[in-house]
């Protein structure tokens, strides 16, 4: 983030230092991939090899019958998929429009009850009421239970992002241009849609990547909510498919069944397929957002 | 993150005579009712999520049954808080949890801290771009898909590790979702897989905040690098570092409910090592419908947690009257 790229004398380190870093990181980068590289290759080993030779970093036989398996037979992957798709378009597209929303009347310095509703986000930063009243108020009030409501709406409150949201507001929105707005008699929601929204577009992109990762990533509210499984989301029939072999497994290992189950329940390399496919859209992704948000968190974060 | 722009001071206190601040009030309320507006929903919908639950919480004092309803159930008193804490599930699951977080949160400071001062160091943009990435890449991974990453290792067949590593240990065939003694460094590695590079996206901001000029003087002065360091960069740092952790520390009785449920495969043979209130409190909930177990501890969490956000808070407003939230 230093302007110049050129080493200022501060900067100088020794060659073997340098050196040292770069294996230093080269080794925690590994670290952090290899284990994602495990995953894509029992995903395309081939079946029987995996469990004579168990999983290996490479396969030993390039086999993609796990993937044609899961894309032309399985309903389940098609509908889950359906699922997360459907709750983490509505719900990322609501919950931006709401965070700035929020975030832009805190943002008005002349708004006198800045500080009332800067509290109220505040207390919910900190306090909680824990799991059990917030499970009985969606499954007995609000009746939401097999509701994609249910995987939606609690992702809808995030105190912490419209913070940065609003920080992010007023760093980058000139207050002049509010009340130029104001003077050529342009109604509040005018001056929201039309001059502050199109000007804050790398906060909406920041805000907008986080709250997809949430909503695809979640499998909390699946958990407590959905029970029908025409609604399970992606992450949920992962959860279903790594207990159900390890139930079967431990259920009736030693017995003779238990080979006719193995055949039976999902097996290897489909499950770690159904896992690239979960996570292959983030990491497609990610790579391109990464600039953006960590100038985002940056400003958002430091600045104040 | 400036928390201290967070937290705005208390509310104003004027003391103008009630009627005329009443009128001032409204007469606010007519003129920004489009701004009010804007904050409706979001408003609702945390009064939904955040503060209806807050108020919920008393019903660990009752004995709810579906017949008469959450109001309408009768009053027990402290008969679920004396029926959680008769069993030793309340002593382990809390020391389980204490421990576990205030692990993850000392080394999760040092790692990040140290993580972002090395970046920092890496001349190469490209270079330091890409460590950052893959770095931060692990926290993008929800707990369902790192815990096929540990079964992936751990598998007691065909697992990376079982199968290949430990046999050079001397070691074959281990189940490791049978032993409970592995599981704290297990999952103290998985955690710190997880968080260490996000978590040092902070620092690694506040360091690029900090003066060049600093440094620069500092060289004259004739520091090398490990002084600059000791004496800027970790200074510097301090208030940030102080901040966040004292945060972390009001959110110990809390903890990362899919680390422990998903990773563990919820294996009743790990329960010793890796039950945390908050997976008792899901258990108790979802599995045995036990509603006064559960809301007893929930209640518990929840007061306890309160105390020490409130603790924590005092704590920082010591050390800086800024860094405090409130």
């Amino acid at each position: 983030m230093k302007p110049s790229t050129a080493a200022k004398p501060y900067q100088r380190m020794p060659l073997a230092a340098n050196l040292l870093l770069h294996v230093g990181f080269a080794l925690i980068s590994l670290a952090c991939i290899l284990p994602i590289v495990l995953i894509v290759a029992i995903s395309l080993s081939n079946e029987k090899l995996l469990t004579l030779k168990g999983y290996k970093f490479w396969p030993d036989e390039l086999d993609l019958s796990a993937y044609t398996y899961l894309f032309t037979n399985s309903t389940t992957l098609v509908k889950a998929y359906g699922v997360s798709l459907t709750v983490t378009c509505i719900g990322t597209v609501l919950a931006v429009l709401l965070i700035a929303l929020y975030a832009y009347p805190l943002y008005r310095k002349d708004f006198p009850f800045k500080k009332l509703f800067n509290l109220y986000l505040l207390i919910t930063m900190l306090f909680s009421g824990g799991l059990v009243p917030f499970y009985l108020l969606y499954i007995n009030y609000l009746n939401l239970r097999d509701s994609l409501i249910a995987l939606i709406l609690p992702g809808l409150s995030n105190a912490f992002y419209i913070f940065i949201t609003r920080t992010f507001f007023s760093q980058t929105v000139p207050e002049e241009m509010v009340e130029s707005g104001k003077l050529d008699g342009a109604s509040e929601w005018r001056i929201f849609f039309q001059l502050v929204l199109p000007i804050s577009l790398p906060v909406l992109a920041t805000i907008g990547l986080f709250t997809t990762l949430l909503y695809w990533n979640d499998w909390f509210n699946s958990l407590l909510f959905i029970n029908d499984t025409d609604k399970f989301s992606l992450q949920y029939v992962m959860i279903q498919m790594i207990r159900q072999a390890e139930f079967f497994k431990n259920q009736l290992a030693g017995t003779g069944v238990a080979l006719m189950v193995r055949e039976a329940v999902p097996t290897e390399s489909l499950r770690m397929a159904m896992v690239v496919v979960s996570i292959g859209p983030i990491l497609f992704v990610y790579p391109f957002f990464q600039k953006y948000f960590t100038k985002g968190l940056t400003i958002g974060a430091i600045k104040g | 993150m400036n928390l201290s722009t967070i937290a705005e001071p208390t509310l104003g206190t004027a003391s103008s005579p009630p009627k005329r601040s009443f009128v001032r009030l409204l007469r606010n309320v007519v003129r920004y009712r489009a701004l009010l507006l804007m904050l409706l929903p979001t408003t609702v919908v945390f009064f939904i999520n955040c503060y209806i639950p807050m108020f919920g919480v008393f019903i660990a004092f009752k004995n709810i049954n579906y017949i008469d309803g959450i109001l309408g159930s009768p009053w027990t008193g402290l008969d679920n808080f004396r029926f959680l804490f008769a069993t030793s599930d309340a002593w382990r699951v809390t020391v389980n949890t204490i421990a576990y977080n205030a692990a993850f949160i000392c080394s999760g400071l040092v790692l990040s801290v140290a993580v972002a001062i090395a970046v920092n160091e890496v001349r190469a943009k490209l270079a330091s771009r890409f460590y950052q990435t893959v770095m931060i890449m692990p926290n993008f991974l929800s707990m369902v898909v790192v815990s096929y990453i540990v079964y992936a290792f751990l598998h007691p067949e065909y697992g990376f590790l079982v199968k290949y590593v430990l046999p050079l240990f001397g070691h074959s065939s281990v189940n490791a979702y049978m032993h409970a003694e592995a599981w704290p460094y297990i999952l103290w590695l998985t955690k710190m897989w997880h968080s260490v590079g996000i978590g040092s996206v902070i620092y690694l901001a506040a360091i690029t905040g900090i003066s060049e000029e600093l440094y620069e003087a500092a060289v004259v002065d004739g520091a090398g690098k490990l002084q600059q360091i000791v004496r800027i960069t970790i200074p510097l740092l301090a208030p940030v570092m102080v901040i966040l952790t004292i945060l972390n520390l009001g959110g110990i009785f809390r903890s990362d409910f899919g680390l422990f449920y998903h990773v563990t495969l919820d294996s009743g043979a790990l329960r010793s090592t890796t039950d945390v209130i908050d997976t008792y409190v899901y258990r108790g909930l979802i599995q045995l419908n036990d509603l006064g177990m559960s809301s007893a501890a929930n209640f518990y969490q929840s007061v306890v947690g309160f105390f020490l956000v409130i603790g924590a808070n005092a704590l920082a407003r010591r050390i800086d009257r800024d860094t405090a939230l409130f």
